[in-house]
């Protein structure tokens, strides 16, 4: 587990088994793709779209293993997170928590939904507004990297920020 | 459901000139001790059944009697006799150089009014006598159903066990990319056969289950959007959200008399906690309150317990099975192995709680005692769970990934006899009905 929360905290190293994960796992070009993790650059997206939001702030953090807590890495990506949020008004939000597939269906639908939550409360601790979060749980049952080792596993411990178009 | 099938018992007592099913097995020598550790399967002899339907109906018999693992059935090319009148004695000597303990000899055939009429009768070889003989009518459309209470009639009289083969299974049918998988609830019969849709696939559908009166299904579905638990009228395909809860609700289980569905209630804090909820009054009650995930509960039989999980030991995640009283009193653990247990199932005999643990790397599926003691390992692999009792308690169904998808598994309690649940994709999730009626 040291050693997953090693790689996950090395943004190279994140882009390297994001890559792997593409080639090798025939995980579909998706929003959950490379470019989630900050490989195509800056600049590209429209400030304040949605585009915006997953190319250059990042969309998602990752969990160890069983755990809903916020990494020091994660915290950074969703005070950006925050920041932006409370920049853009516009938009509601709704935070999907996703577990791997090393636990049973019905504890990571439980799992899922913890990390959801953490991840709204961190978000509201920035200053977002918690009318405008929503959290949905799919425990396992979406996973973005399909291959069966953990630099898939490490992928799919995680928590999206979706937006969901303009809020109220 | 009912009436369609009747056992005529003493039209068959009659018929076939037996004076009463219910006195045969007092007398029989043949019997089979499922208790003790460890049973060598009883060789079996099973000739095609007479009448155009009547091999098709035997095969499924033998099919049955041999996935039990308890029953050896004997390759037809070593028969010596050749049986042509399934109701006369037969040649018990022929029977006996090949071994065979047991001999069913059986015909099928078409009524007037178009049913069909299955008879068999059960010879004990070493006993030189019959066991049993009845017979049944049925409509067309259940030709597989006479078969299964065939077996079962047969497995009952040996083992002096119920039966579980005249029963179904639903379970969520899975296809496509594992990042974009389609689920849809499924319900099959036991062996495999009849598969029937009941949801399109559109909306994510996890964790169907039986009610005890076989009609309806609970299930979790995210048709709303929400994940919520729902009701399902099988024939019908009528459904309604089970409780107005604000959050998500999950891992829902019939109460044994049917009345409740007992599930878990996602916290605004990101924790679980047990609630039960009556289906006649609505009313619900919370069972748990705690800062944990509490999830997975299932009644005892008697509906006076309730096993269910929880993290609330700590440890990182540790998920432990508990026990509490069914109104949530004296909550108290009684997993104490190495690994995080989950999908604590209660055994409709009441005397064992199967479940999977994940130790080593591995997924489990194992027993214990309703104390937590005598814990049993029954199958291990990279990555299975979900276990489910055939009514009989000594048989499991659980799903196993090996890569690629997940498929259904059965294993009865000695953990010896693992058999493939054939499914035409992938299939995960199954909940086994109570015997038909």
């Amino acid at each position: 587990m040291g050693r997953i929360a090693a790689l996950t905290r090395n943004p190279a190293m994140i882009a390297l088994v994001a890559a792997l994960a593409i080639t090798g796992c025939a995980s579909k070009k998706t929003p959950n793709s490379a470019a989630d993790l900050g490989l195509n650059g800056a600049g590209a997206a429209t400030p304040g779209s949605a585009q915006d939001f997953t190319v250059n702030i990042g969309d998602r953090i990752f969990f160890d293993t069983d755990s809903s807590s916020i990494r020091a890495d994660a915290q950074t990506t969703l005070a950006r997170q925050a920041q932006w949020l409370n920049q853009y008004r516009q938009y509601a939000i709704v935070i999907e928590g996703h577990a791997d597939e090393r636990g049973t269906r019905e504890y990571n639908l439980a799992l899922g939904a913890r990390r959801a939550a953490a991840t709204r409360d961190f978000l509201i601790s920035k200053g977002v507004s918690a009318g405008r979060l929503k959290t949905i749980s799919y425990g396992k049952e979406r996973p973005v990297a399909v291959c069966d080792d953990i630099s898939c596993w490490s992928q799919n411990r995680r928590a999206v920020t979706t937006l969901s178009g303009a809020g109220s | 459901m009912k009436s369609i099938l009747k056992p005529l018992l003493m039209v068959a007592a009659m018929a076939l000139g037996i004076s009463s099913v219910t006195t045969l097995p007092a007398q029989a020598t043949l019997e089979l001790n499922v208790n003790k550790g460890n049973v060598e399967p009883m060789p079996i002899a099973i000739p095609d059944f007479q009448g155009g339907l009547g091999p098709q109906i035997s095969e499924i018999v033998t099919a049955d009697l041999k996935r039990s693992g308890l029953f050896a059935p004997i390759d037809k090319a070593a028969f010596v006799e050749k049986i042509t009148n399934p109701d006369a004695s037969p040649r018990f000597d022929d029977w006996k150089v090949i071994n065979a303990q047991a001999l069913v000899t059986g015909s099928v055939s078409k009524e007037a009014d178009g049913r069909i009429r299955a008879q068999y009768r059960l010879w004990d070889i070493f006993g030189n006598t019959q066991m049993a003989g009845e017979q049944f009518f049925a409509n067309d459309a259940n030709q597989r159903r006479v078969a299964h209470i065939i077996a079962d009639a047969i497995y009952e009289k040996i083992t002096g066990e119920k039966g579980y083969f005249d029963t179904r299974v639903v379970f969520v049918d899975e296809s496509g990319a594992k990042n974009a998988r389609k689920k849809r609830l499924a319900i099959m019969d036991q062996d495999g056969a009849n598969v029937r849709y009941l949801s399109d696939g559109r909306a994510i559908v996890l964790t169907p289950r039986f009610s005890p009166n076989r009609q309806e299904i609970t299930y979790m579905s995210y048709e709303s959007g929400q994940p919520k638990v729902y009701l399902l009228q099988i024939e019908t395909g009528q459904r309604e959200l089970v409780g107005n809860f604000p959050g998500m609700t999950f891992a829902p289980r019939f109460s044994p008399d049917g009345q409740k569905v007992i599930m878990s209630l996602l916290r605004d804090d990101g924790n679980s906690n047990i609630f039960a909820m009556d289906l006649r009054s609505r009313s619900t009650t919370r069972l748990t309150d705690s800062t944990a995930i509490d999830t997975s509960p299932s009644y005892s039989p008697d509906g006076s317990q309730v096993v269910f999980t929880s993290d609330r030991g700590g440890g990182s995640g540790r998920s432990q099975i508990y026990v509490m009283g069914a109104d949530g009193s004296n909550p108290h653990r009684i997993s104490f192995g190495d690994g995080v247990y989950s999908t604590p199932v209660w055994s409709p005999r009441g005397d064992l709680i199967a479940f999977t643990k994940q130790s080593g790397g591995e997924f489990q599926i194992g027993v214990m005692k309703t104390d937590g003691s005598g814990e049993r390992i029954l199958s291990s692999g990279f990555q299975q769970e979900g276990p489910t009792w055939a009514p009989n308690g000594r048989v499991l169904m659980f799903f196993r990934d090996s890569g690629g998808g997940p498929k259904l598994v059965s294993v009865d309690l000695t953990g010896r006899n693992e058999q493939p649940i054939p499914t035409t994709n992938y299939a995960s999730d199954p909940a086994w009905s109570p015997l038909l009626e």
